[in-house]
């Protein structure tokens, strides 16, 4: 059960040098172009920007490759689910059918269907470099500050915080009371029926909630005692000013969101049409 | 941020209950064959914190715990569902905002109030806004998304159901019931 999570690693690099600020507002307007825009040209050129930005942070492949994989995996089954559910997706959003393979009853390979799941992957593909190394750059602590600096009130940066601060706490005790929950028999293999499933899946999830709760009296009351909440504004102690280079990349980053808006909704909508 | 809405017990919560919800979701779900949809009992956990912290903090632990969870399990988050997660907490928490769980009160009318809210929350939330979202945000086939809702949706309710209405008796259980101790003469 030793799963592993994608975490902050030190390293030196450009892109380690911004301040988490910095990136989250980066990597938020990047998210929100790839989500908006279907035109392809602008997909190829971010996902291409996408791996050279990656490259540049020197991050080794192999820290997140196992993310990756279950990213891959997940890209293909949506693919074929999405091929069974409407193969003629693609038609009904060009408006025109090129007929490339005809499989069995309503499903035929056509070139817009093709182009289509093209888009939609490159839209995933585009997103998930700089979301992982969003994650693998940016130190939790930092993040926590970064939400406070562009806005967010410090109470809501500071759950954030906790949360990412527990998150290896609490799996623990989810192991150390699923394991004495199995030497007491229970089992957990797959084979068992969903009732029986659920009813195990109870007695981990009673102790570990009763536990948590108890954690949440004990972690307010420390808090409390320290201070906190007393004032309007609070300092961060993995705050960073913005330098030269902060303020280079939130103008580049803006520059690409609105150049990107103007070549998507140039032509009336947010898909780019060969076909016609 | 009014700081009465944001105590700090509410503040603690949402930050524990999020990294909950995160290893509720990685460990406890089981899958039910359909693309990217499982059976999660942390929806149940959430239900359960939305009952006992109040609807912001159900809003936060489900935005804050789903975003978190997408991101370091599977490096993107998928903002349809993270808002529909949103809703679920927010909702339950605004409409049990009668059910005293704190003062270990659980009985029949409350559990039936409690399934009530929690059918139709879901059901807004799964078959409603989650596949909407989906067809705006990344124009993915309206059959493929609603069915993948209405089978969430569905799973979720019945988790929640089973699971949280259990969770939520055990709860009310372990608290001293208001006015429980009697005088001795």
């Amino acid at each position: 059960m030793n799963h592993k999570i994608l975490s902050y690693i030190h390293q030196e690099s450009p892109i380690h040098r911004l301040t988490g600020a910095a990136k989250l507002i980066g990597f938020i307007l990047w998210s929100l172009i790839a989500m908006i825009t279907y035109d392809t040209r602008i997909l190829v050129v971010m996902f291409i920007l996408g791996i050279m930005i990656f490259l540049s942070s020197k991050v080794e492949f192999r820290y997140i490759s196992f993310v990756f994989y279950i990213f891959l995996l997940f890209l293909f089954i949506n693919n074929i689910a999405i091929f069974l559910f409407e193969p003629m997706q693609g038609v009904e959003m060009y408006h025109t059918k090129h007929e490339i393979l005809h499989i069995i009853g309503h499903y035929t390979l056509t070139a817009e269907q093709l182009f289509y799941q093209f888009n939609l992957t490159l839209k995933y593909l585009t997103i998930i470099p700089l979301a992982l190394l969003f994650m693998v750059t940016t130190h939790p602590s930092e993040f926590a500050a970064s939400l406070n600096k562009i806005g967010v009130s410090y109470r809501i940066a500071y759950a954030v915080a906790l949360a990412l601060r527990y998150i290896p706490d609490i799996q623990r005790d989810y192991q150390n009371i699923s394991l004495a929950q199995q030497a007491r028999g229970i089992d957990l293999s797959k084979k068992q029926k969903l009732t029986k499933k659920l009813r195990y899946a109870s007695s981990i999830l009673m102790p570990l909630i009763f536990l948590s709760l108890n954690r949440i009296e004990t972690i307010s009351a420390a808090i409390e005692l320290r201070g906190f909440g007393s004032q309007k504004r609070r300092s961060w102690y993995h705050e960073r000013p913005f330098t030269k280079e902060d303020y280079l990349a939130i103008m580049l980053i803006i520059l690409l969101f609105v150049f990107s808006m103007i070549i998507t909704f140039l032509d009336g909508n947010r898909f780019y049409n060969p076909f016609r | 941020m009014n700081s009465k809405v944001l105590s700090i017990k509410t503040v603690v919560a949402i930050g524990i209950g999020a990294a909950v919800f995160i290893i509720l979701s990685r460990f406890g779900s089981i899958p039910t064959g359909i693309p990217n949809t499982n059976v999660e009992t942390s929806y149940a956990f959430l239900a359960l914190m939305s009952l006992l912290y109040g609807p912001v903090a159900g809003l936060l632990i489900g935005l804050i715990g789903h975003t978190i969870k997408d991101a370091v399990f599977y490096g993107a988050p998928w903002f349809s569902w993270i808002i529909a997660s949103g809703v679920v907490g927010l909702l339950i928490g605004l409409a049990a905002s009668r059910i005293k769980l704190r003062d270990g009160k659980f009985g029949i009318k409350a559990i039936i109030s409690f399934n009530i809210i929690q059918v139709i929350t879901n059901s807004i939330a799964w078959f409603l806004i989650a596949p909407t979202l989906d067809i705006f945000i990344y124009a993915e086939p309206a059959n493929k998304v609603y069915i993948q809702g209405l089978v969430a949706g569905a799973a979720n309710i019945v988790t929640v159901g089973v699971l949280g209405t259990l969770l939520a008796i055990a709860y009310a259980k372990t608290r001293p019931k208001k006015g429980s101790l009697t005088r001795e003469l």
